[in-house]
C-alpha cells in the first residue's frame, strides 16, 4: 500500500521546526510502524539526504527509546501498544498520517520525533529506589510478600518510561510516571522506610521540571503502551498527604521545630 | 603468549572464598583516589557501575541510549537460575555449576563457572531487597519454575519481563549513586576507542551523540559492559543499536577476543515476513513446555515461492500428514530439546523443503493438543501474555492457528578473553557480562545471562577490580598525554572518511548484505567451503562499503546514519575473525555445529582430543589474518561426556 506522512523536522531545540511530506511507497501490511519509516529514510539517505530521526531500540516494545504522536495519539493510540509494535496492517492505502514528537515543556525537542526526556531520569534519581548496598542481604524469602501486594508492585512497575502518559496528558504531567515508581516500591516492606520521604522528594523534582498537574483526564492511562492504572495516581496523592503528617511527626520527634 | 586464568588451585568449592581473602585491597580513604570507566549500562554495566560507586570509587559511566534503563538487558523474557533450593527438589550450587558446564558442552572454565553458580544465591537476595517483583505464591514466598529443561525449578521470574525488572531495579541503584555523586553518568555518549598508556588500559574516546563532540577520558581502570554481537547477523533479536564497536575496538588495541565462533541461536522465535525485515522477536522458551513442534510432511502444503504463502492452511492437515520432527528424533525430551538442537532440527526440516512461512523459513509451534488438554483459559493462564505478542505482530491468534516460528539469533557466549578477575590480557581493561567470552561455554543455558550479568557486576568485579587498583596505586591522569592524542586523532579521522565517501548505498544495505551472508554460512550450521566462501567475500563487501557508503549530514551533529556506519564497518572487520575461528574449530560444540563433524544420525561430534580449548585471537591488522593463542581446559570435577537427547 502507499501512503502520505506529514512528518515533523526539527534541526535542534531552537530551530522553530516545520512539517514536511514524504510519500511512503510499496509498504507491505506485515511491516511495523518503523520498519515502515526505515523504508522511508533508506530511500532518503541513499539520496544523500537526510532521514527522519525517530529514538528505538529493542523494536520489542520494553526497552521504552520509541515513541511520537501519529495524528495526535501516543504510538498511535492502539490499545497497550509501543509505536515499534504497531503494524501497518492496522492502516490503510492512501491513509494520510501526521507525525509529531511528544510535546512537553519538560521534554524539550533534541531533532525531529526525537526528544530529550532526561527528567524521568531526574525523577527516579531524587528518590526512587531502594536505599540498600550491593553485599549480602538477607534470604530472600526472609521477607513475606502476599502474592495480591506482590502483584500490584509488579503492575505498577511494569512501566517503561517512553513519555507517552506525559505527551497524551492535556497538562503535561508526569503523575503516571511518577505515581508508577512510588506505588511499586511505596507497597513493598523493602521499599516502606523510605516511603514518604520518597514521595516528597520525587514529587518536589517533578515539579522542578516543569511538568504539568493531574487534573484526572485519565489520558495518561489510556494511552500507556503498559496499561498502568490510574490508581497509582491516587496512591502518590494519599501517601503525599500521609507524608505531611508522619514527617512532620518524626521531625518533631528529633528535636525540631 | 600465556594465557593465566589465575584460577585459585584447590578445591574449587572454597576457590572464591580463598581467593577474595588472597586478592589486594584499597584502603576504603584511598577509593576516592581512584576513577573507574564503566562503559554500558545494562545489567553488568549498571550493577558494577553502582557498587564501585557505593565502595568509595569515583565511577565514569557511559550508554549511546539516552537513558540508563533502556539498555537491552531490559529484554530478556524468561527468568534468572538461582541455586536457591526452594522447592527443595534436590537443586544445589554443585548441580547448577553441573548443568551448566554440561549445557556449555565442557567448552567453559570450571572455576568461573563454580563461582557464578555460588553467587546465584545472592543475586536473588540483593534485587529482592531492592525492590524487585518477582513472581510469588500466596504465602508470601518467592515462586519458582523449571526452565529450558532443567530437571529442577530453579529459576526466578517476575511474568515475561524478568529483565525489565533485574534491570530497573540496577537502574535504580546505579540512580542512588548519581544523586549521591560518586557516578558521572554520560547518556546519549558512545565510546569509540580504547586508550592504552604504558601498556595499561588509561582512558576512552567517546563520541556525544547529540553534539557530535569527541571527547577524552581518563581514568585508572576501564570496564566494558558493552554486550554482544548478534547483530553481526543484521537479523536478530538483538535490539537495533547492540553492536560490538567497543569489543572490538579493544580487540584492536591488543585485547584478545575469545570463541568469536561460540552464537546462541534461539529456537523460537517470529519468522522473518519480508525483506524489509529489521530485527527479529524472540518468543520465550516456555512456549515448548505445552507447544508441539512439526512441519507437514508433503512438501506441497508448505511455503510455495510463485503464490506466496502455503500450500494448505495448517488446520487443514490431517494428524497422520504432519512431522512431529523433535519428537520424532528425540522421543526422550521431544519438544524440549535443548536450544541448539531444537533450532539445528528446524533448520533441517526447511532445508529438507517442510518449511512454511516466508520462503520456506519457519515452522509451527502447535497448541492445539494443549487447548484441548487443558482448556483455552489454563492455556491463556500461561501464555496468554505471548499469544497477546505474537498476534500483535503477525495478525495471526495463535488459539484459532498454529503459531510460525524459527530460529533467531539470540546471544552470543564469545567474548573478549577475561581472567578470573574479569581482567583481560591488556591490565587495566576489565570485561564484564556477555561482553566477556564468560562462563557459557560452547552454549548457555536459559535463564543463565541474567544471572552472569549481575553475578560479575554486583558480586565479582568490585571485589576483583580492587586488587589491580591496589596493585598499580593511585597514578597521575592526564587526557593531553600522547596517547589520547593519537587515539582522537584516529578516531576523527576515521569519522571524516566515513562522511567524505559520499556513495550511492544505504549503511543498512551493506549490514543486511553482511548479516545474510553470516546467516547462511556462519549460522545454525557451518561447514568449511562456506566458510571459506565467507573469508573471500567480507573483504569484498567491506572494501565497497569504503568506496560506496553513504553518509548524509554531517559529524558535528545528531547523525543516526553516522552511528550505524561506524558500527557496520566494525562488524565488517570483526566478522571475518568470527568467520576464521569457525572455520578452524573442526568440531561440533553446543551453537557451532560443524556438518563434517556428525554422527550419522546428524548427531552433533566434539573432539576433545584436539578442541578442548578457548581460542583468543589476537588482532594483527585488518584482512590480516589474526594469531590464535590457546588456553587449555582442564576438568577436574565435570567429566567431559557426550551429550545425549535421545
Amino acid at each position: 500500500m502507499n501512503l502520505t506522512l506529514h512528518v515533523w523536522r526539527q534541526k535542534g531545540p531552537n530551530d522553530p521546526g516545520r512539517f514536511e511530506t514524504y510519500p511512503a511507497t510499496g509498504i507491505s501490511e506485515h511491516m511495523s510502524f518503523l520498519e515502515m519509516l526505515d523504508t522511508v529514510n533508506e530511500k532518503l539517505e541513499a539520496e544523500g539526504k537526510e532521514p527522519i530521526v525517530f529514538e528505538h531500540d529493542c523494536r520489542e516494545g520494553i526497552c521504552g527509546c520509541c515513541g511520537f504522536m501519529i495524528d495526535g495519539k501516543a504510538h498511535g493510540g492502539q490499545h497497550k501498544t509501543t509505536v515499534c509494535q504497531l503494524h501497518m496492517r492496522s492502516f490503510k492505502d492512501g491513509d494520510e498520517l501526521t507525525l509529531e514528537p511528544w510535546r512537553a515543556q519538560a521534554f524539550p525537542v533534541i531533532k525531529d520525533l526525537m526528544v530529550d526526556r532526561s527528567a524521568f531520569d531526574r525523577i527516579i534519581q531524587s528518590g526512587g529506589y531502594v536505599s540498600v548496598r550491593s553485599g549480602s542481604p538477607q534470604d530472600a524469602n526472609a521477607i513475606l510478600i502476599g502474592k495480591e501486594v506482590a502483584d500490584r508492585a509488579f503492575d505498577a512497575a511494569a512501566c517503561i518510561g517512553c513519555g507517552a502518559c506525559v505527551a497524551s496528558c492535556p497538562n503535561a504531567a508526569a503523575m503516571l510516571f511518577t505515581g508508577a515508581k512510588i506505588t511499586h516500591l511505596g507497597v513493598l516492606p523493602q521499599g516502606a522506610p523510605e516511603r514518604f520521604r520518597r514521595v516528597q522528594a520525587m514529587t518536589t523534582q517533578m515539579d522542578m521540571e516543569g511538568f504539568g498537574y493531574c487534573t484526572n483526564h485519565g489520558e495518561c492511562s489510556a494511552y500507556c503502551p503498559k496499561g498502568i492504572s490510574l490508581d497509582v495516581i491516587a496512591r502518590m496523592n494519599q501517601d503525599l498527604l500521609l507524608a505531611q503528617v508522619v514527617t512532620r511527626d518524626e521531625v518533631r520527634r528529633e528535636g525540631g521545630e | 603468549m600465556i594465557l593465566e586464568s589465575k584460577a585459585p588451585k584447590g578445591d574449587i568449592q572454597t576457590a572464591w572464598d580463598r581467593h577474595k581473602f588472597d586478592v589486594k585491597m584499597v584502603n576504603p580513604a584511598n577509593k576516592r583516589k581512584y576513577t573507574v570507566i564503566v562503559v554500558g549500562t545494562g545489567l553488568a554495566g549498571a550493577s558494577a557501575a553502582a557498587s564501585l560507586g557505593e565502595l568509595g570509587y569515583n565511577v565514569l559511566n557511559f550508554a549511546f541510549q539516552d537513558s540508563a534503563r533502556r539498555a537491552h538487558s531490559i529484554a530478556a523474557q524468561g527468568g534468572i537460575n538461582a541455586a536457591k533450593n526452594y522447592q527443595g527438589d534436590g537443586d544445589s550450587i554443585y548441580r547448577l555449576f553441573y548443568d551448566t558446564v554440561k549445557g556449555g558442552d565442557f567448552r567453559a572454565r570450571e572455576e568461573n563457572v563454580y563461582r557464578l553458580a555460588q553467587v546465584s544465591v545472592n543475586i536473588i537476595d540483593q534485587a529482592v531487597a531492592q525492590g524487585v517483583p518477582f513472581a510469588r505464591e500466596y504465602g508470601g514466598l518467592l515462586a519458582n519454575r523449571s526452565f529450558g529443561g532443567a530437571l529442577v525449578s530453579r529459576t526466578f521470574y517476575a511474568q515475561g519481563q524478568t529483565g525489565q525488572q533485574l534491570l530497573i531495579g540496577a537502574y535504580q541503584a546505579l540512580m542512588r549513586q548519581v544523586n549521591d555523586g560518586k557516578v558521572k553518568l554520560f547518556t546519549r555518549t558512545e565510546m569509540l576507542d580504547l586508550v592504552i598508556q604504558d601498556g595499561h588500559a588509561r582512558g576512552i574516546i567517546t563520541r556525544n551523540l547529540v553534539s557530535g563532540k569527541v571527547e577524552r577520558w581518563v581514568a585508572d581502570a576501564v570496564v566494558l559492559a558493552t554486550g554482544g554481537y548478534s547483530n553481526v547477523f543484521f537479523l536478530s533479536t538483538n535490539a537495533m543499536g547492540c553492536n560490538v564497536t567497543s569489543t572490538w575496538r579493544a580487540a584492536r588495541r591488543g585485547a584478545l577476543f575469545a570463541n568469536p565462533c561460540y552464537t546462541q541461536i534461539h529456537p523460537t522465535c517470529i519468522p522473518v515476513s519480508g525483506g524489509y525485515q529489521s530485527k527479529l522477536t524472540l518468543m520465550s522458551e516456555s512456549l515448548r513446555n505445552d507447544g508441539r513442534v512439526w512441519a507437514p510432511k508433503n512438501p506441497a502444503d508448505g511455503w510455495d515461492s510463485s503464490k506466496g504463502k502455503v500450500g494448505k492452511d495448517p488446520r487443514q492437515i490431517p494428524e497422520a500428514e504432519r512431522d512431529y520432527f523433535l519428537e520424532r528424533r528425540y522421543p526422550t525430551f521431544g519438544n524440549l530439546v535443548p536450544r541448539d538442537v531444537a533450532s539445528r532440527a528446524a533448520k533441517k526440516a526447511c532445508d529438507d523443503g517442510q518449511g512454511i512461512a516466508y520462503e520456506g523459513r519457519g515452522v509451527y509451534l502447535d497448541f492445539g493438543d494443549a487447548i484441548q488438554r487443558l482448556g483455552k483459559d489454563a492455556v491463556g493462564e500461561r501464555y496468554g501474555n505471548l499469544f497477546e505478542m505474537y498476534e500483535r505482530i503477525t495478525g495471526d491468534s495463535p488459539y484459532e492457528t498454529p503459531m510460525r516460528i524459527y530460529p533467531a539469533p539470540h546471544y552470543t557466549m564469545g567474548g573478549l578473553w577475561v581472567d578470573y578477575n574479569l581482567q583481560s590480557n591488556v591490565p587495566g581493561l576489565f570485561v564484564i557480562g556477555e561482553a566477556n567470552f564468560s562462563d557459557h561455554g560452547a552454549n548457555r543455558l536459559g535463564a543463565s545471562a541474567l544471572m552472569q550479568g549481575l553475578s560479575d557486576g554486583y558480586f565479582v568485579l568490585p571485589y576483583t577490580i580492587g586488587h589491580y587498583l591496589a596493585q598499580v596505586g593511585p597514578r597521575g591522569k592526564s587526557t593531553e598525554w600522547d596517547s589520547f592524542k593519537q587515539v582522537e586523532g584516529e578516531v576523527t579521522e576515521r569519522t571524516d572518511k566515513l562522511m567524505s565517501i559520499k556513495g550511492k548505498r544505504s549503511v543498512d544495505s551493506f549490514h543486511r548484505e553482511l548479516g545474510l551472508l553470516m546467516w547462511e554460512h556462519c549460522g545454525m550450521a557451518r561447514n568449511a567451503k562456506g566458510l571459506s566462501l565467507l573469508l573471500q567475500e567480507i573483504p569484498r563487501i567491506r572494501a565497497e562499503f569504503w568506496e560506496n557508503v553513504s553518509v548524509p549530514g554531517t559529524p558535528g551533529e545528531l547523525n543516526q546514519v553516522l552511528e550505524r556506519a561506524g558500527r557496520v564497518a566494525d562488524f565488517l572487520e570483526f566478522a571475518e575473525m568470527m568467520a576464521l575461528d569457525a572455520l578452524e574449530r573442526e568440531e561440533s560444540c553446543g551453537g557451532h555445529f560443524r556438518e563434517e563433524h556428525q554422527s550419522a544420525e546428524g548427531e552433533a561430534e566434539r573432539d576433545d582430543e584436539k578442541f578442548q580449548y578457548v581460542a583468543a585471537w589476537e588482532f594483527k591488522g585488518v584482512g590480516v589474518r589474526p594469531e590464535l593463542h590457546k588456553e587449555a581446559l582442564d576438568f577436574r570435577y565435570v567429566k567431559p561426556s557426550k551429550r545425549s537427547y535421545k
